[in-house]
Formats: structure tokens, sequence, C-alpha cells
């Protein structure tokens, strides 16, 4: 089944083609991975695929039914998560009670329960905790659950959006720069999360600097540049793309090409 | 319930504010002091709801006092002019005031920041300037005369009287507010302050939500009113004034924005201080903004959260 489908998308920002006519099809259960040099429309395309931006030509359908236009929250209850490079931390709350939010699309309360503490609204936090706590506990985080979120160290909050997202239950699963400012040991527990998180059915779509990481880790391989598609294949195949190469040549230079295509 | 179980429940902040309430009056030697209680009570309603909306789902309202306003002419129109019972006509504002929020929010909710506040601002000012103009209903800028509120023949009146109906008001205000902070819409509330776009990743729905919490806010201010107006027993357009809702704000942020307690904080001083500061003629006004300066300068966060925070590193 395919849970993702892009067609011919664009979106133009002041005259400048962010993303241009780009077409993508990920298969459920997939690690997709969207590379290119900065700039080349990454987090642009997630944008979109989230739903914080419309585009402006294109569709996209999400496990078989049409989605262009709708809002980022009408598709997280469609199953649709994902974390952010830049991080957008509940930084007044807990740990915990960051990924407690990200249970919301699973929560059944109404207003006036939630006024008057009603019994289901006590056996609801009770519930949202526990599988917030278990989510923590995944990305290694149990420890600083009632932590306040704002004074975790920066890797930490990397992980603490992951399992925020993963609270959520999601069936797609979009994760931009995840190994960003991490060392080699967190990487590596990154990739470990990553493919469990695969295992149980989710589909991930990740936009990632890291080759090694990438390369590792991926079905398939995407590469941008400039909004446009360069390439796209396995990652060996994206390897061997002299394209792909260049692309990289051009813009980050020799020694960054090697490192990251070696 | 024993006491070890109160201790660690969290009904004990709400059990604590109603001791207050019921304590109080042991240290009261005269009738003024319950006028004077009564006010703080009636403005910490307000300024609970205030905070619901400002301090924790993050947007910021200069035109509350235009629900005061309504809550307050609610109870005076509708007895003067309609004949009907007090108590309903409190509802009938509550209830009103909740409806204008509804429409009123749903367009300027989208708006952030400063443009959010100049818009608040200009719904404070049009019911002002409503209450002012419509004289043949509100009496104009003189006001008009409110009714005692009676409910089965007994009659709400006196100083001691209200300072009990609006202290158990606020105590069940003060739970209410607390407990949907601690629930889901209280935890998608405070999600929406720190990050809109995260909140809206995790399918909240964000204009809804802060939506809801204006008109539960609305609500708040407008049963406020009209304990004001009741109380008072005469109203006029100042209610509903700029300068009100500014004082709101400053109760709100004074006692510290996200601290239900410190709304009560709040309005114990932007109350109490002013009456105590009169012995200082016309430099009144004056000492009362010197003295909320120091107060932000050195406790930046509110009252509250400051110096629980100091009290915590303190106990380390």
């Amino acid at each position: 089944m395919t849970m993702l489908e892009a067609e011919r998308l664009a979106i133009t920002f002041g005259g400048v083609r962010a993303i241009d006519g780009v077409n993508i099809s990920i298969a459920s259960g997939q690690v997709f991975s969207i590379i290119g040099p900065n700039g080349s429309g990454k987090t642009t395309l997630l944008n979109l695929v989230s739903g914080i931006y419309t585009p402006h030509d294109g569709s996209i359908r999400l496990a078989g039914t049409t989605v262009t236009g709708l809002a980022p929250d009408q598709l997280a209850r469609r199953g649709l998560s994902r974390t952010f490079q830049n991080l957008q931390i509940f930084s007044r709350m807990t740990a915990l009670e960051n990924v407690m939010v990200g249970r919301h699309r699973h929560e059944r309360t109404g207003i006036l329960a939630d006024l008057l503490h009603l019994p289901s609204v006590k056996r609801q936090n009770e519930a949202t905790a526990e599988a917030a706590r278990a989510a923590l506990a995944r990305v290694g985080l149990a420890d600083a659950a009632f932590r306040p979120a704002g004074s975790l160290a920066y890797g930490a909050l990397k992980r603490l959006e992951i399992a925020r997202a993963l609270a959520s239950e999601p069936t797609l699963l979009l994760l931009d720069e995840p190994a960003a400012g991490c060392n080699p040991v967190e990487t590596r527990e990154l990739d470990q999360v990553i493919r469990a998180v695969v295992k149980e059915g989710v589909t991930v779509v990740l936009v990632e600097h890291d080759m090694r990481l990438v390369m590792n880790i991926s079905d398939r391989v995407h590469v941008l540049a400039r909004g446009r598609t360069l390439a796209e294949g396995t990652p060996q195949e994206v390897r061997a793309n002299a394209e792909v190469i260049e692309a990289y040549l051009g813009a980050h230079g020799l020694r960054e090409a090697a490192h990251a295509l070696d | 319930m024993s006491v070890r179980a109160l201790l660690q429940s969290r009904w004990l902040p709400a059990v604590a504010v109603a001791a207050i309430v019921v304590v109080l009056p042991l240290l009261f030697p005269s009738m003024y002091y319950y006028r004077v209680a009564a006010l703080v009570f009636i403005f910490a309603l307000a300024v609970v709801g205030l905070n619901l909306l400002m301090g924790f789902a993050g947007q910021v309202s200069l035109g509350h006092a235009g629900f005061l306003g309504i809550g307050a002419y609610a109870v005076a129109i509708g007895p003067v002019h309609l004949g009907l019972p007090s108590w309903l006509c409190l509802l009938a504002g509550a209830a009103i005031s909740g409806a204008v929020a509804f429409m009123v929010g749903r367009p300027i909710l989208r708006l952030k920041g400063h443009y959010l506040a100049v818009a608040t601002l200009g719904f404070g000012l049009l019911v002002a300037i409503v209450l002012t103009n419509e004289a043949g209903w509100t009496g104009g800028p003189d006001g008009m005369n409110v009714p005692t509120l009676a409910l089965f023949g007994w009659r709400a009146r006196g100083s001691g009287t209200w300072y009990w109906i609006a202290g158990l008001t606020f105590v069940v205000g003060f739970l209410l507010a607390r407990n949907l902070m601690e629930s889901p819409t209280g935890r998608a509330l405070q999600a929406i302050h720190d990050s809109e776009i995260a909140a809206c990743v995790l399918g909240i729905d964000v204009a809804s939500k802060k939506l809801t919490i204006f008109i539960i806010s609305a609500v708040y201010a407008s049963v406020a009113g009209s304990y004001l107006a009741l109380f008072n027993g005469l109203v006029t357009p100042d209610v509903a004034g700029f300068l009100r809702s500014i004082e709101l704000v400053a109760m709100v942020v004074l006692g510290g924005m996200g601290s239900i307690f410190g709304s009560l904080v709040g309005a114990v001083v932007l109350v109490v201080l002013p009456q105590v500061l009169t012995i200082f003629h016309e430099y009144e006004q004056a000492l009362l903004g010197l003295i909320v300066m120091v107060f932000m300068i050195f406790l930046r966060r509110g009252i509250v959260p400051s110096l629980a925070a100091s009290f915590a590193g303190w106990r380390k």
C-alpha cells in the first residue's frame, strides 16, 4: 500500500520556486529519506506534506485519501506526526507533560468533564501519563520525566520531540534532521529507535544530513536540489549517481561530498 | 479522608483557599474589612478567568472589562426594565457574555500578540460606548441603580453577606480553573502558549481551543461583573472602561501569569493597596504605581511564581 503520495507539488515564496514539481510515492512501512544541500527545499517539502504550507499546485494523498489543503491538526488526526528541525518544545511544561500533549488525539473528554474533573478525566489523565512515560522510556528519557522541558539539553530535546510524536501513535512519522547536534552514540541510539518504530509498521520520512544514518536505514532516498527532484532510488543507486555527487560538490565542496557519500 | 491523604491531594489548594475564606473574618475588626475582602474576591474571580486566557493559553485581552460590563448591566437592566429576577439575569448575563465572546473571538483570536491586544481593546471600548450612549436602557454616563439580589424571599444585602457569596464563588471558580488546567484541554492550552505549530501538528484544533478558553474567561468576568453591580447597588459605564481592563491585566501579571492562586494575590494587592494608600492623599496613585513597579522589578514572574521559585531554591 502507498502511505504517502505527492504529485507535481509546487510552492512559490516571493517568486522563488521553493518546491517545483516534486513527485514522491512512499510505500507503507518504509524509511524514506530526503537529502539535498541546504536550501534545496527539504523542510519545505515536509511542511507541505504536514499541512503547514498549502501547495500552490499538485496534490497529496495520505493512505489513499486526498488530503491536499488540510490543516496540520486534521492531518494529525489521520495519523501524521512530525518533529521540527528547529525545536518546537513546550518549554514551560515538564518532559512528561510535553509527551502527554502528544496523546491529545487519543483523548476523549469534553470541556464540562474537564472543568468538573469527572472520573472519566481522572482515568484519561492516568492512561495518558502512562502512555507518555512509555514513549519517554523508548527514547531513553524516562529519568527526565518530571524535569521542566526548558532545562533539558539540546540532544535530549531532540529525543523529547520524537517521544512526543511517537506518543500520538502515528502511521506516518516525519523526522526533520533528528540527528543534528547528536554525538555518534546518540545517533546510533536514534537509528535503533527508528528501526523499532518501523518494525511496528510506522512509515518514516527522514530529512537528514548525517549520510551514514541515511544510507544505513533508508529503503529509498530522494535527492532534492533547488526545489526539484535530482534523483531517487535505493541508497546504493543514489550513492552511485554522478548527478548527486555533483550537486553536493557544487553546494558543499569536495570534502563534505566525500564524507557524505563515502 | 485522612490528613495525609488530604495533604497529598490535588484538592489541597482549593481546601486551603476555602479555609482562608472561612477563617479570614475572625481577623476583621469592622464591617469595612468585609467590604474590601468581598471586592477582592469579586475581582479575583474575574482575574482567574483572565489568567486562564493570558497565563495558560497565552492570549492577551485588553477588553475584558467589556464582559464585566455585560454582567453588571445584565443584573441592572433585566430587573429594572424587564422585571426579571436578578439571579436569572446573572445567568443570562453569563450566557450573553459567552455568546458575545464566541462571536467576537472567532475573528479576533486569529490575531496574535499586539494585534490581538488592540482588537480586544477595541471590543472593550465598544461595550463601554454602547453602555454610555444607550441612556434609555442604561442611564447613560450616570449609570443606574441595581435592585438587590433576592432568592426565595431572602435578600442579599450588606458587606457581610456579599463576603460569603463572593468568597464561596471564588473557591468554586478557583477549583474549576485548576481542574481545567489538569485536563486534556488544559494541557492543550498550555501547549498552544508555547508553540502553536507543535500543538497543531499534534492534532490540537488551536482556533477552537482558543475560542473555548476565551468564552470561559468571559463567563468568569461576567459573573464577577454581576456581583460587583449587585454588591454596589449601582452601576456606571466605568465598570466596562479601559482602566478596568488594564486593572484586570495588571492583577494577572502582578499575581503571576499561569498561577491560579496568583490571581487572588494580584487582586488582593490592587484592591487593598489603594485603600491603605489613601492615608497619603494626593500621592496615593503615584505610590501605587511605584509599588507595582518595584514588585515587577524584583518579582518579575509575578508574586506567586517568583516567591515559589525562590522558596524551592531555598529549601534545597
